[in-house]
C-alpha cells in the first residue's frame, strides 16, 4: 500500500515515459518546422521515426526491468498490456510516418503541421493505453482524437477532406460527452475514477441501475471509437474523404488504442460484473460484423469498402472481449490483442496499396480503377492479394491466425453461436474481397499509375507489411504467446 | 523429411519460376516441367519404402503453435499413399498439356498450379487437424485464379461460385475442428490438434452428429455430392484444360478423401444416422448425372457430369463400410482421376485444333486423327467401366461390397453403369464415327509427338490398373480395415449401450 505523501502520489514517473518521448517530439516537429523549408521539411519525417523508435525503446526497457509499475497516484500504469499497445501503436505510426512522405510530397501537404498533428495523436494513443483512471483515459482519447479531427481535414481544398473532418468532429465530440456523462455516473455510484476502485467498489456492492446507466454511456462512447454499429454512420464518410495516409492511420492506431483502452475498462474494471454486459457486447459483437459485411458488400470506393470492412473487424475484435471473462481472460483477451497486432499491418497495407494507385488529382479509389493492376504492377497487386487474403481469414496469413485465436477463444467461452456467426461473416466477407482480386487479376484495364519504385518509402512500408503479414500467418505462436502474456498483466 | 520435400518441393518450385523473366516462355515452361516432376520422383521413393501396414508411415513432428497443440505433423498411409501419386503423376502431365493451351501469362499459371499442388500435397498428408485445414484452404487461391485469370468467357463468374461454395463448408468444419479440440482438453487436461487425439475423443451422439454434419457438409460440397453439384459444371466448363483435369483429377478427391480420413472414423455414431441420406444422395447423383450428361451437347460438360455420376459410386462404396466396397471406392477415386483426367486432356486438344466443344460439330474424326480417335476409345472405355481396365475394378468392388446393405440402392446405381455406357458410347459414336460432315474437320492435325507424351502414360496406367490390382489393393487394405474397424465397433457399442 502507498501512502498519501507527495512523492508517492508521483510514484514512478517513468511509467509515462513512452508517451512523454512522443509528445516531445511532436513539439520538437512542430518547433524544427519553423526553421526548414522546402525539401528539407522531409527531414522531419525522419525526427518523428526517431521519436517514435525511442518511445518503442522506452516501452521495452520498462517491459524488460520487469515488475508493472504505476505512478502518479495508480492513473498511468506501465503494465504489459500497456506496453504491448504502446509498442504497437508507436510501430503503427512509423509505418504511417513512412507512408506519408510521399503522399505529402505529391499533395503538396504541410509536412510540420501532419508530423506534429500525427505524433500528438499517437502520444494520446499510448497514454491511452496506460490509463488507469477514467479521468486521464479521457484526456488521452481527447488529445488522440482532435488531433485527427485536424488531420481529417488536411485537404482544405477539397469538399469531401472537409465533411469529413467537421462530421468526425461533431459527431466525436457527441461520443466523448457520452464517455463523459458515463464517467460521472461511475464517480457518483462508486466515488472514484480509478479502475481498480471502481473494480473493488463493484465487487462489493454489486451492479446498481447506476452502474448500469454508466456502463451503458461508456459503450456509446466506446462504441463510437471502435465504430461498433450501430454507431458506425460517421465512419465511412470520414474514412473516404480524409487523406489516404490519415485513413491508414486512423484505422489501425485510433482503432487499436481505443479498444486497449475499451478493453481496458470492461475486463479489469467491470470484469467482476461480467454478466450483466456480456449479453449485450455479444448482440454488438454480431450485428456489428454482420452489418459492416453485409453493407461492404455493394460499395464501389474501394476506401469505402475497407470502411466496412474496418466495422466488420471491430465486431470480429469484439468476440475477444465477450470471450475473455468466461475463458479467465486468457484466450479471449489474448485473441484481442493478437488480432489488433494482425489488423494493423494487414489493413495498413491495403490503404498502403490503394495511395500507391493513386495520383494527384486522380485519386484511382474506385474499385473498377483497379482494373489490370495485378499484372502490370506484379509487386503490387501481390501485395495487395496478401491484404485482401488476410482481411479474408484465408491461411497462411495473419487474418486467419487472428480469425482462428477469437473464434477459439469464443468456442472455448462456450459462444459456439457467436463463433458460427463469425464464420459465416468471414464468407460474406470474402466475396467483396475477393472481388478486389478479380479486379486486378481478371478484368483488363489499363489506367496509368505512378511507378511503385518512384516512391520507396511507400512501397518499403508495403513489403514491411506484406513480410508481418505473412509472418504472423505462418509463425503466429510467439506473438500469440506474448500477447497472452500482456494481457496477463491486466489486473 | 521425405514427406516434407514432397509437400514444399512444388511451392520452392513455384517460387523460382517467379524469378525467371517473364519473356523466356520456352525456358519456363521446360523449368515447371522439371519443378513438377520432382515431387514425383520423392513420391516414388516413399512408394517404394513403404509398407503394407494400417500405421501412418514417414512420420514428421515438429512445434507450430505449441501453447495451442498445434503441430507440424505429416504421416501417409494406404489410404493416402495413392492419391499422393495420382497427383505428383497429374501435376507433371498437366504441365505438359498446357504447354499448348496457355499462351498469356504462362509463368504465372505454371507458379499457381505448382503452388496449388502444394496445397493438394499437404491436405492428403498431414496429420495434425489445424495443418490439414491451412492447406485445405490453401488449395482454394490458386484454383481460383487459375478458373479465373486462364478460363473461359464465364470465368469471373465460375471462379467466386467456386471459392463461396467450397467456403461454406469449410469454415463451418472449422468452428467443429475448434470444438474438438476444446473437447480433448475438457478430456485430457490440454489442448490438441492431432488426428489421433480426435481419435480419442469420446463425444456424445447428439455432439457427433452436429459435428459430423459440419465436416460432411464441407466434404460432400467438394465431391460434390447432389444437390450440392451445380458449382462444378461451371467451373470446369470455364477452366482451362489443365485446370479441369486437375479439378476432376485431384480436388475432388480431397471430398471423398475428407469422408474415408475424417468424418468417417472422428463421428463413427453419426454415420450411422447419416448413412441412409448420404446413400440417397449418392445414388441420386449417379443417376441424374447420367442423365443430364446424356444430353449435354457440350463435350467438356459432358464429362463434366459424368463426374457427379462417378463420385456418387464412391460415396456409395464408403457409406456402404464394408471393407470390399472401401477399397472399390478407392480404387474409383484413382480410376476417375485418370480416366476423366484423359478425357478432358483429349477434349481440350480437340477444342485447341477447332475452337468448340459442340458435339455437333465434330463426326467422323475416326479418319482425319486415328491416333487420337484410337486414344479417346481407351479413356473412353475406361470411363464407361470396361472390363480389363481401370473403371471396371472400381465400380465391380463397389457394387459387390454395397449390395449387402443398401440392396436397392445398389440396384439402382447399377442403372448408372448402363446409363454410363449409354452417354458415353453415344458421345463418342457422334464424334468420331460416320462421315466428316464439317468441312473444317477434314484437316484437323492428329496428335502431335508431346500430345501422345501427354496421353501415353495416363492410358498405360489406364491398363495397368485395370489388369493388375492387387499390387495397389493390397497396400490400400490394412489402413482401410483400421478406419472400417473403428466406426464398426463404435456403432457395435452404441447399439448395444442402447439395447441396456
Amino acid at each position: 500500500m502507498t501512502g498519501f505523501d507527495a512523492s508517492a502520489v508521483v510514484g514512478h514517473w517513468e511509467v509515462a515515459l513512452p508517451g512523454l518521448i512522443v509528445a516531445i517530439t511532436a513539439c520538437l516537429v512542430m518547433v524544427a518546422d519553423l526553421f526548414m523549408t522546402g525539401p528539407d521539411r522531409e527531414g522531419l519525417a525522419a525526427v518523428g521515426v526517431a521519436g517514435l523508435a525511442a518511445a518503442i525503446g522506452a516501452a521495452l526497457v520498462l517491459w524488460f526491468g520487469g515488475a508493472a509499475l504505476s505512478g502518479f497516484g495508480d492513473t498511468l500504469r506501465a503494465d504489459r498490456y500497456a506496453l504491448f499497445f504502446t509498442v504497437l501503436v508507436c510501430a503503427g505510426g512509423v509505418l504511417s510516418v513512412f507512408m506519408s512522405v510521399d503522399f505529402l510530397r505529391q499533395h503538396a501537404l504541410p509536412a510540420g503541421e501532419y508530423y506534429t498533428l500525427l505524433l500528438l495523436s499517437t502520444a494520446g494513443m499510448v497514454f491511452l493505453a496506460a490509463a488507469n483512471d477514467l479521468i486521464v483515459l479521457f484526456l488521452a482519447l481527447e488529445i488522440m482524437s482532435v488531433a485527427v479531427y485536424v488531420l481529417a481535414g488536411l485537404l482544405r481544398r477539397e469538399t469531401r477532406s472537409n465533411e469529413a473532418a467537421v462530421k468526425y468532429f461533431l459527431l466525436g465530440a457527441f461520443a466523448t460527452g457520452f464517455l463523459l456523462y458515463g464517467i460521472a455516473f461511475f464517480y457518483g455510484a462508486t466515488g472514484s475514477t480509478r479502475l481498480d476502485v471502481i473494480a473493488m467498489k463493484l465487487g462489493h456492492e454489486g451492479v446498481s441501475g447506476f452502474v448500469l446507466l454508466g456502463m451503458a454511456f461508456l459503450l456509446v462512447g466506446f462504441g463510437f471509437k471502435v465504430a461498433l454499429v450501430p454507431f458506425h454512420v460517421w465512419m465511412p464518410d470520414v474514412y473516404e474523404g480524409a487523406p489516404t495516409a490519415v485513413t491508414a492511420f486512423m484505422a489501425v492506431g485510433v482503432k487499436a488504442a481505443a479498444f486497449a483502452a475499451f478493453a481496458r475498462v470492461f475486463l479489469a474494471a467491470l470484469v467482476g460484473v461480467a454478466a450483466s454486459w456480456t449479453g449485450i457486447l455479444w448482440a454488438l459483437a454480431a450485428l456489428t460484423m454482420t452489418a459492416g459485411n453485409v453493407l461492404a458488400l455493394s460499395q464501389r470506393n474501394v476506401k469505402r469498402m475497407l470502411a466496412y470492412s474496418s466495422i466488420a473487424h471491430a465486431g470480429y475484435a469484439l468476440v475477444g472481449v465477450v470471450a475473455a471473462p468466461a475463458t479467465g481472460g486468457v484466450s479471449g483477451g489474448g485473441a484481442l490483442l493478437f488480432y489488433l497486432v494482425a489488423y494493423t499491418f494487414m489493413n495498413l497495407g491495403a490503404f498502403g496499396v490503394v495511395m500507391a494507385l493513386g495520383r494527384r488529382g486522380e485519386p484511382n479509389e474506385d474499385l473498377a480503377d483497379l482494373a489490370g493492376v495485378g499484372f502490370r504492377y506484379p509487386v503490387l497487386g501481390l501485395s495487395m492479394a496478401v491484404f485482401m487474403l488476410s482481411l479474408a481469414g484465408i491461411p497462411p496469413t495473419a487474418g486467419f491466425a487472428g480469425k482462428l485465436y477469437l473464434f477459439s477463444a469464443a468456442v472455448d467461452a462456450g459462444y459456439v453461436g457467436l463463433a458460427v456467426i463469425g464464420v459465416l461473416n468471414s464468407l460474406v466477407s470474402v466475396y467483396y474481397y475477393f472481388g478486389v482480386l478479380m479486379q486486378m487479376y481478371m478484368v483488363e484495364g489499363a489506367r496509368p499509375v505512378d511507378a511503385p519504385s518512384s516512391r520507396p518509402y511507400l512501397l518499403t512500408t508495403i513489403l514491411v507489411a506484406v513480410v508481418a503479414t505473412v509472418f504472423l500467418g505462418v509463425f503466429p505462436a510467439s506473438t500469440m504467446e506474448l500477447a497472452r502474456v500482456s494481457f496477463l498483466s491486466l489486473r | 523429411m521425405l514427406l516434407s520435400f514432397i509437400v514444399f518441393s512444388p511451392l520452392v518450385g513455384a517460387l523460382m519460376l517467379a524469378l525467371l523473366p517473364r519473356a523466356e516462355v520456352a525456358g519456363i515452361r521446360r523449368a515447371a516441367l522439371a519443378f513438377a516432376l520432382v515431387p514425383f520422383a520423392f513420391s516414388l521413393l516413399v512408394l517404394a519404402g513403404f509398407h503394407s501396414i494400417a500405421e501412418f508411415q514417414f512420420p514428421e513432428r515438429g512445434a507450430w503453435i505449441p501453447a495451442w497443440g498445434v503441430e507440424y505433423r505429416l504421416g501417409v498411409d494406404g489410404v493416402s499413399l495413392f492419391l499422393v501419386l495420382l497427383t505428383t503423376f497429374l501435376t507433371p502431365v498437366v504441365v505438359l498439356a498446357s504447354w499448348g493451351d496457355i499462351q498469356k501469362r504462362v509463368k504465372e499459371f505454371f507458379a499457381l498450379l505448382l503452388v496449388l499442388e502444394t496445397g493438394v500435397l499437404g491436405t492428403l498428408l498431414a496429420t495434425d487437424m489445424l495443418l490439414f485445414y491451412v492447406f485445405w484452404e490453401v488449395m482454394l487461391v490458386p484454383m481460383y485464379f487459375l478458373i479465373g485469370v486462364w478460363g473461359g468467357p464465364r470465368r469471373v463468374y465460375a471462379a467466386i461460385k467456386f471459392v463461396l461454395f467450397t467456403l461454406v463448408g469449410s469454415l463451418l468444419m472449422l468452428v467443429a475442428i475448434l470444438y474438438c479440440a476444446w473437447q480433448v482438453k475438457t478430456q485430457t487436461g490440454s489442448l490438441g490438434f492431432s488426428y489421433e487425439q480426435f481419435l480419442g475423443l469420446r463425444l456424445a451422439p447428439r455432439e457427433q452428429l452436429y459435428l459430423f454434419a459440419a465436416f460432411a457438409l464441407a466434404f460432400a460440397i467438394k465431391v460434390p455430392l447432389f444437390p450440392l453439384h451445380t458449382w462444378l459444371p461451371d467451373a470446369h466448363v470455364e477452366a482451362p484444360t489443365g485446370g479441369s483435369v486437375i479439378l476432376a483429377g485431384v480436388l475432388l478427391k480431397m471430398g471423398t478423401y475428407g469422408f474415408l480420413r475424417f468424418a468417417l472414423p472422428l463421428f463413427p455414431n453419426a454415420v450411422g444416422v447419416a448413412a441412409p441420406l448420404v446413400v440417397a444422395l449418392a445414388v441420386t447423383g449417379i443417376v441424374y448425372g447420367a442423365l443430364v450428361a446424356t444430353v449435354q451437347p457440350d463435350l467438356k460438360k459432358l464429362v463434366a457430369y459424368s463426374s457427379v455420376s462417378h463420385l456418387g459410386f464412391v460415396m456409395l462404396g464408403l457409406f456402404a463400410l464394408s471393407p470390399v466396397a472401401a477399397a472399390g471406392s478407392l480404387y474409383q477415386m484413382l480410376s476417375h482421376g485418370l480416366s476423366t483426367g484423359a478425357l478432358f486432356l483429349l477434349v481440350g486438344m480437340i477444342y485447341e485444333r477447332r475452337h468448340t466443344r459442340e458435339i455437333a460439330a465434330f463426326g467422323g474424326l475416326w479418319s482425319v486423327m486415328p491416333l487420337y480417335a484410337a486414344c479417346f476409345l481407351v479413356a473412353m472405355l475406361a470411363s464407361v467401366g470396361l472390363p480389363g481396365l481401370n473403371g471396371f475394378v472400381g465400380e465391380f468392388l463397389i457394387l459387390c461390397g454395397s449390395f449387402g446393405r443398401w440392396r436397392f440402392a445398389t440396384v439402382v446405381a447399377t442403372s448408372g453403369v448402363v446409363l454410363g455406357a449409354l452417354y458415353l458410347l453415344w458421345m463418342y459414336q457422334r464424334v468420331i464415327f460416320g462421315p466428316v460432315v464439317h468441312e473444317e474437320n477434314a484437316r484437323l492435325a492428329d496428335l502431335s509427338g508431346r500430345e501422345v507424351a501427354v496421353l501415353a502414360p495416363v492410358l498405360a496406367l489406364c491398363v495397368l490398373m485395370g489388369l493388375f490390382p492387387t499390387p495397389f489393393l493390397s497396400r490400400m487394405q490394412p489402413s482401410l480395415d483400421r478406419i472400417l474397424t473403428r466406426v464398426e465397433r463404435q456403432a457395435a457399442l452404441v447399439a448395444s449401450s442402447a439395447s441396456r
